[in-house]
C-alpha cells in the first residue's frame, strides 16, 4: 500500500466536506475495508487521505417493524444474515447475507461497503492493466479471458457486479438514502446502480462528494416467498458465477407477481423483467418455469469463455420459480 | 512482487526506522516530519488527519503501546511490531499467507469475532479486545479447541493451524452445539490445502462436547 493519511469521521457534514475538496481517488471512505484494503495493496487505488466511517454514531442500527426495514450503511453483512426478523420475512435477503464471502468478511463488511464495492475482474484488479474500466481503451474481456464476465448489459464494459445484497434488496423494492453537501435525497435502489454504457468508470449514480447511509425495505406481503439462489464455482465461498433472487407474492401455486432480479451475470443487479412477465398470474408448473428462465436470458450475448452462465442463470430463475410454487 | 514489497515498505516505525539509518544526516532531513505526526494519536485527533499515530491496542488481555503508520495492518503489528518501549510484540500465530483475506491464515478475534488480521488497519483495532491464538489457552491448560485438534490429528503441515483453531473458538463463542454443517460454513473463510478438513471438523465437534 502507498502512505495515506486517516481521519475519523465525526459528522456526514465533514465526511462530504472532505470529500468535495477533491474528485475521485484522492479521499476515499472505510469503513469494513474488505474491499478498499485489497485495492490499495495492489495499486488500484492509491489515496491521500482515508476517512473512517465507522466513528459515525447509530448508522450500524438495523430497526424492523410492521412498515419494513431501515439498515443503516454501517450495519456488518453478519448483522443482516443474523437478525431473526430479516431471517423470517426477508428471507432472500438473510441468504444473500449469508452466501458473503466468509464468516471473518461478514463480521466486519458493511452494507454500504457491500453495495459499494468494485468489480473482481481480473483485468481491473491488475495493477499493470490500464482497462477501460480505469480510463484506458480497452474492455480486455472481450478478446481477453472471459470466464467470470457479464453476459447482459456488458457493452463497453464486462464486469459483473459483485454483491449478493444489492440483487436480494432490489428484489424486495429497497430504496437507498444517500448525503452530499446539498443534504439527503433518496432512490430506488435499482436506480442507484448504472451500467457501462451510462457511465463506464462507475458501478453507480453517487457523485464524488456523496455517500450511502441507510437503506429502507419496504414489509413484504403475508403472501412473499423469496429465495436467493446463488451458484459458485465450487463449495467454498466465492463470488457469483450467476445468482437470482426472486420475491415471489404467492395464491397457492399461482404467482400473483414476482420480482426477478439477477446477481453476477451484468455490470448492475439486472431485473428481469421478461422473467417476471412470464410468471405474473400464472399458475406456476415446470413449462411456466422453464419459459421464465429462457425469457431471462434471451437477450443474452455471452463472450468467448461464460456462454455456460446463459443456461446457468436460465435454470436458477426456473429453480426459483419452481420452488415459489413448491 | 520484489518491487511490491519495496514499495509498501511494511511496518517501520519512528523507533525502528531511527535504528536502521546509519547516517545523522537522513535521520535529521525525516526525523522531523515524523515526530510531527507521531505526537497526534488517532484518539485525541478526532477529525484530524494522521499519517501515523501512537495507538493501545489490548491484545490478549494485555495493552500494548504501539506506534504505527495509518497503513499499518493489525497483522503487521502483531507479527513484526514493536511497542514504545522496544519490545517486539512477537505474536506470529497469526500467519500472513495470502495477504488479501482470503486464506485465513491470519484469522484473530476481535471483540469475540473472527476476523482476518491482514485486512484490518491496526488503528482500526483501537478499544477492541484482540485475541490471537497465543491468547486461547490459560497458561499451560489448552482451550478446548487446541486439545481436541491434537486429540484428532487436525493437522498436516500445521501452517493453517492457527487460523482454523482462532476461527472454530470464535465459532464455539457463537454457537456452542453447531452441526457438522454449522461447522463447515463456521470455518469456510479458513483453507487448508494438506485437506485435513474431516479432522478439523471432527476435533471441533469434540470441543464443542467439552464447553
Amino acid at each position: 500500500m502507498e502512505k495515506f493519511s486517516y481521519v475519523n469521521a465525526t459528522s456526514l457534514e465533514q465526511v462530504t466536506s472532505l470529500l468535495s475538496e477533491s474528485g475521485w481517488g484522492e479521499v476515499m471512505l472505510i469503513a469494513g475495508g474488505t474491499d478498499l484494503l485489497a485495492e490499495l495493496k495492489e495499486y488500484i487505488e492509491a489515496p491521500k487521505t482515508l476517512v473512517n466511517l465507522k466513528t459515525l454514531p447509530g448508522m450500524d442500527s438495523i430497526e424492523a417493524d410492521a412498515s419494513g426495514l431501515k439498515i443503516g450503511a454501517l450495519a456488518t453483512v453478519t448483522d443482516i444474515a443474523m437478525h431473526p426478523t430479516i431471517q423470517h420475512h426477508y428471507t432472500v435477503l438473510a441468504q444473500a447475507a449469508v452466501s458473503v464471502a466468509t464468516p471473518q468478511i461478514r463480521n466486519v463488511g458493511t452494507l454500504g461497503g457491500n453495495l459499494c464495492q468494485r468489480p473482481r475482474c481480473w483485468y481491473y484488479r491488475d495493477e499493470s492493466t490500464n482497462c477501460l474500466k480505469k480510463g484506458g481503451d480497452t474492455c480486455y474481456a472481450v478478446d481477453g479471458l472471459s470466464k467470470y464476465h457479464a453476459i447482459l448489459g456488458g457493452d463497453p464494459v464486462y464486469i459483473v457486479h459483485p454483491s449478493d445484497l444489492a440483487p436480494a434488496l432490489i428484489a424486495l423494492g429497497a430504496s437507498v438514502k444517500i448525503v452530499g453537501p446539498e443534504g439527503e435525497k433518496n432512490m430506488s435502489l435499482e436506480e442507484f446502480f448504472t451500467l457501462p454504457a451510462a457511465n463506464p468508470f462507475r458501478e453507480n449514480v453517487l457523485e464524488p462528494n456523496e455517500i450511502v447511509v441507510e437503506v429502507s425495505v419496504p414489509a413484504p406481503k403475508s403472501n412473499t416467498r423469496s429465495f436467493y439462489l446463488k451458484a459458485r464455482e465450487k463449495g467454498a465461498p466465492d463470488f457469483a458465477l450467476a445468482s437470482v433472487a426472486g420475491v415471489f407474492a404467492m395464491n397457492g401455486k399461482t404467482c400473483e407477481t414476482a420480482s426477478i432480479v439477477l446477481g453476477g451475470v451484468a455490470p448492475a443487479p439486472w431485473r428481469s423483467k421478461e422473467a417476471e412477465a412470464a410468471l405474473t398470474g400464472k399458475m406456476i408448473n415446470e413449462s411456466v418455469s422453464q419459459q421464465a428462465g429462457s425469457d431471462a436470458v434471451k437477450d443474452a450475448q455471452p463472450l468467448n469463455d461464460n456462454a455456460y452462465k446463459v443456461t446457468l442463470t436460465q435454470n436458477l430463475v426456473s429453480r426459483a420459480a419452481m420452488m415459489a410454487a413448491s | 512482487m520484489p518491487d511490491k514489497e519495496k514499495k509498501q515498505g511494511t511496518n517501520i516505525s519512528r523507533r525502528n526506522f531511527l535504528k536502521g539509518v546509519g547516517t545523522g544526516t537522513v535521520a535529521a532531513t525525516v526525523a522531523p516530519s515524523v515526530l510531527i505526526s507521531n505526537e497526534k494519536t488517532a484518539d485525541a485527533q478526532m477529525g484530524d488527519a494522521v499519517a501515523s499515530a501512537t495507538i493501545q491496542l489490548n491484545i490478549n488481555e494485555k495493552s500494548y503501546q504501539v506506534e504505527v503508520e495509518a497503513r499499518t495492518t493489525l497483522l503487521t503489528v502483531l507479527r513484526d511490531g514493536m511497542d514504545t518501549g522496544g519490545n517486539n510484540i512477537d505474536l506470529t500465530g497469526a500467519k500472513l499467507i495470502c495477504d488479501r483475506g482470503e486464506c485465513g491464515g491470519c484469522t484473530v478475534m476481535v471483540d469475540g469475532k473472527s476476523v482476518y488480521a491482514c485486512m484490518m488497519l491496526a488503528i482500526d483495532a483501537q478499544g477492541k479486545q484482540i485475541t490471537t491464538v497465543e491468547g486461547l489457552a490459560d497458561g499451560d491448560d489448552l482451550h478446548p479447541v487446541q486439545e481436541a485438534f491434537i486429540q484428532h490429528d487436525a493437522l498436516m503441515c500445521g501452517f493453517c493451524t492457527p487460523g482454523f483453531v482462532v476461527s472454530s473458538a470464535a465459532l464455539l463463542n457463537e454457537n456452542a452445539k453447531p452441526t457438522l454443517e454449522e461447522i463447515k460454513v463456521g470455518l469456510s473463510g479458513n483453507t487448508c490445502r494438506c485437506g485435513t478438513y474431516p479432522f478439523i471438523f471432527d476435533a471441533v465437534k469434540t470441543a464443542s462436547q467439552k464447553m
